[in-house]
């Protein structure tokens, strides 16, 4: 499954993610690969907004895509 | 004498000063920290090469450097490559982070203290970490780091005294990991210092171009090392973590879905409309052109010059002509765009600190990813309204180059600024609602349409968002305030010469008879092809000179509706004003530019044509435009499927090699 495809509530696992300067970028607001996240809401396509603890993202539809995650919980 | 090459910038140092280094996430309150420490005192410089500004100060013996606000050091844009310079030549990092962020906020915190300087942690914003129900063992995570942690909440002045008598306290910290210690102790062996030594490690090209090496692949792994240290450290000093929304957090939410983030969009641009549109353009610039540079200054300027120079002469005329460098620059840039870049500016600072910027980018995400641009660049394209001139120096935020190109032509094409949009708003007011809808359709359709043929052509892949939601909070008005002035200034420094050399390319033309033969190039166009009076190429024309002047033109010309509208599409997409002109060859190559200019230029007259002859199927003006908007929005869909169509093979070539 892809990010793209998560519902807004779900907490899932993220499993990759395809780009190193966004990797990078995502592991400074600290989601790397196996963190556990939260979908705050899903804008049809359009952003993903994902949670961790406080930290807020939004992450475009193009890039939702391609990160893939695993349902979790 | 001493000063800070590496970051590009001369700051004189005394001779036993220290260079103390504020550091910090975006909207961490690192601003009041720096006012706390340098007083009135205040110098701001620009980076080379950016649209940066960096303030500096004194604090006794030492100086006071700010930096943009990064959530790490590297070379991803502008602001983290000058954070990184600043802070590699600092002798003291004072580091504010927030206490709501911590896990967010201790990533830049370990980075610097990875650089082996010494540092000292400003934990603020303490009491929104209350309210949150975050509880964090400041002593704990003073031992952890192994620096300095001091408690503060900036905004109400608590701690800040003790920030500042601290700062000979600061400690070089404990490195993320011991293999990256061993890491650093190796490479640091090759190179100037440790926080270049990291660098390096952690694959920044500038950095290892300097010291002729070739960037480390150790990138992922130190990062990934730093965040678990980090997750370590957070999860040992922080407790109580209630979960729960609060309104802020609604708010926040609201503004990005589509249902609600519209209307709160139109709530906002209202009130700037209200704000820019009616008070600023109409009662200030009433003001500060019509009575202050026009009627003083201006007879002023005229006067000193004729007592040097017959005002009939060419250079007379180059001074203080009609299109005078002394006069109608001067006029132009303090007279209408000061008031209105600061307008724009106070606005744009207020929804940055506000946190509305990013969910802004977030909600418009999707509709500029349909033209190859990601919602980052509903920044430029709002500010295109202000000033196109100033957009498109802004669009150097965008992520790559084929976003700046996309973004640049949209504004050199169709976003009317606000000078000749106050003169277009007054001409549409009169004509009745199908000629608004047939300006306002065939506007946005042809940016749909050019836009997503550009997505579709130019090569290369746009950006993706990737941004940081913060917490709303309210702006601090001398915030606002502080950085609507250093942004005005900078912009207004840097475009007053593009104005004044515009003036003078114009002067010289009207003087060699240019000005009448292009005039003239365009007459048959403009009389044979858009039906209109020979007499609206003047104005065309004019609106090279000043855009607001183009369309001013036009409304002397005492046209029907429908030519009207067409004149006004035409002239909206017509080239914009010569200083814009001037700005698209410097911000790119003059091939680029040179596209630019003719392909909006053609386009112009293309659309213009276009509406011509699709109304004059009919008799009836109404009908014939209810059938040209009906065109326009079906050329934009079929523009958008036809594209999905044909690129569907290619994004599962894509998928099929990932």
């Amino acid at each position: 499954m892809v990010l793209a495809d998560v519902k807004k509530g779900q907490s899932f696992k993220i499993l990759s993610i395809p780009n190193e300067i966004v990797r990078a970028q995502a592991i400074r607001f600290g989601i790397a690969e196996g963190v556990i996240v939260t979908c705050d809401e899903m804008i049809p396509a359009g952003p993903v907004i994902i949670r961790k603890s406080k930290q807020e993202i939004a992450i475009g539809y193009g890039l939702a895509r391609e990160i893939l995650v695993e349902a979790v919980g | 004498m001493a000063h800070c090459h590496e970051s590009n910038i001369k700051i004189d140092l005394p001779e036993h000063g220290r260079k103390i280094v504020l550091a910090g996430n975006p909207n961490v309150g690192k601003s009041v920290f720096f006012n706390a420490f340098t007083g009135m005192y205040v110098d701001v410089s620009n980076y080379p090469g950016t649209t940066l500004d960096i303030s500096f100060g004194r604090y006794g013996e030492d100086i006071i450097i700010d930096t943009p606000g990064v959530y790490g050091i590297s070379s991803f844009n502008d602001e983290e490559r000058i954070a990184r310079d600043v802070i590699l030549s600092a002798d003291i990092v004072v580091n504010v982070v927030d206490a709501v962020h911590l896990e967010r906020d201790l990533f830049l915190t370990q980075q610097i203290i990875d650089t082996g300087v010494p540092v000292i942690l400003a934990l603020n914003m303490m009491d929104d970490a209350g309210r949150q129900g975050i509880k964090v063992d400041a002593d704990l995570l003073e031992h952890l780091l192994g620096v300095p942690v001091i408690e503060t909440i900036a905004v109400k002045g608590i701690g800040l005294e003790k920030v500042k008598n601290s700062v000979n306290k600061a400690k070089i910290g404990i490195v993320s990991h011991q293999d990256l210690q061993n890491m650093l102790i190796k490479m640091k062996a090759r190179v100037a210092s440790q926080g270049e030594a990291l660098l390096v490690l952690e694959e920044d090209p500038i950095i290892a171009e300097r010291h002729g090496l070739k960037p480390a692949k150790h990138r992922e792994d130190i990062y990934l090392m730093r965040r678990e240290r980090v997750n370590d450290v957070v999860g040992h000093v922080i407790s109580e973590v209630k979960e729960g929304i609060d309104i802020k957090t609604k708010l926040g939410r609201w503004m990005i879905k589509p249902i609600t983030g519209v209307p709160i969009l139109f709530v906002m641009l209202y009130l700037m409309y209200q704000a820019i549109g009616v008070f600023v353009a109409q009662t200030v610039v009433g003001v500060t052109e019509e009575t202050i540079m026009i009627g003083m200054y201006e007879p002023f300027m005229r006067g000193l010059v004729s007592r040097f120079v017959e005002l009939e002469s060419a250079l007379g005329l180059i001074l203080v002509g009609e299109f005078g460098v002394l006069t109608m620059t001067v006029t132009y840039v303090l007279g209408l765009l000061m008031p209105l870049v600061v307008g724009f500016y106070f606005f744009l600072s207020g929804f940055e600190d506000s946190g509305y910027l990013p969910r802004l980018a977030a909600l418009t995400d999707r509709l500029l990813s349909m033209v190859g641009l990601n919602g980052r660049a509903i920044i430029p394209l709002i500010l295109g309204f202000g000033c196109v001139t100033l957009a498109t120096v802004v669009t150097r935020l965008l992520g790559s180059v084929r976003e700046r190109r996309i973004a640049i032509f949209l504004l050199a094409l169709a976003i009317p600024c606000s000078a000749q949009m106050g003169v277009i708003v007054g001409m549409l007011a009169g004509l009745g609602g199908v000629y608004l809808t047939l300006y306002v359709v065939v506007m946005v359709s042809i940016m749909a349409i050019v836009g997503t043929l550009l997505n579709r052509f130019l090569p290369g892949k746009s950006s993706d968002l990737l941004i940081d939601l913060p917490p709303l909070r309210l702006p601090r008005m001398e915030n606002v305030l502080k950085k609507t002035g250093i942004k005005s200034y900078g912009f207004l420094k840097e475009a007053t010469p593009l104005f004044a050399i515009g003036a003078f390319i114009i002067s010289v033309m009207e003087l060699t008879g240019l000005l009448k033969a292009l005039q003239n190039f365009l007459t048959p166009l403009t009389v044979g092809w858009l039906n209109l009076p020979k007499e609206a190429s003047t104005a065309f024309v004019m609106g090279i000179v000043r855009r607001d002047f183009g369309a001013a033109g036009l409304s002397d010309l005492a046209l029907d509706p429908l030519s009207t509208i067409i004149a006004l599409i035409t002239i909206t997409l017509f080239v914009p004003c010569i200083a814009a002109i001037l700005v698209l060859f410097k911000e790119r190559n003059k091939k680029e530019a040179a596209i630019m200019w003719f392909g909006s230029l053609g386009i112009a007259f293309l659309v213009g044509g276009i509406v011509n002859k699709l109304t004059g199927m009919f008799t009836n003006d109404i009908t014939g435009s209810w059938f040209a908007i009906s065109v326009f929005i079906g050329m934009a869909g079929v523009t958008s499927i036809l594209v999905r169509i044909r690129k569907k093979p290619q994004v599962k070539n894509v998928s099929q090699e990932g």
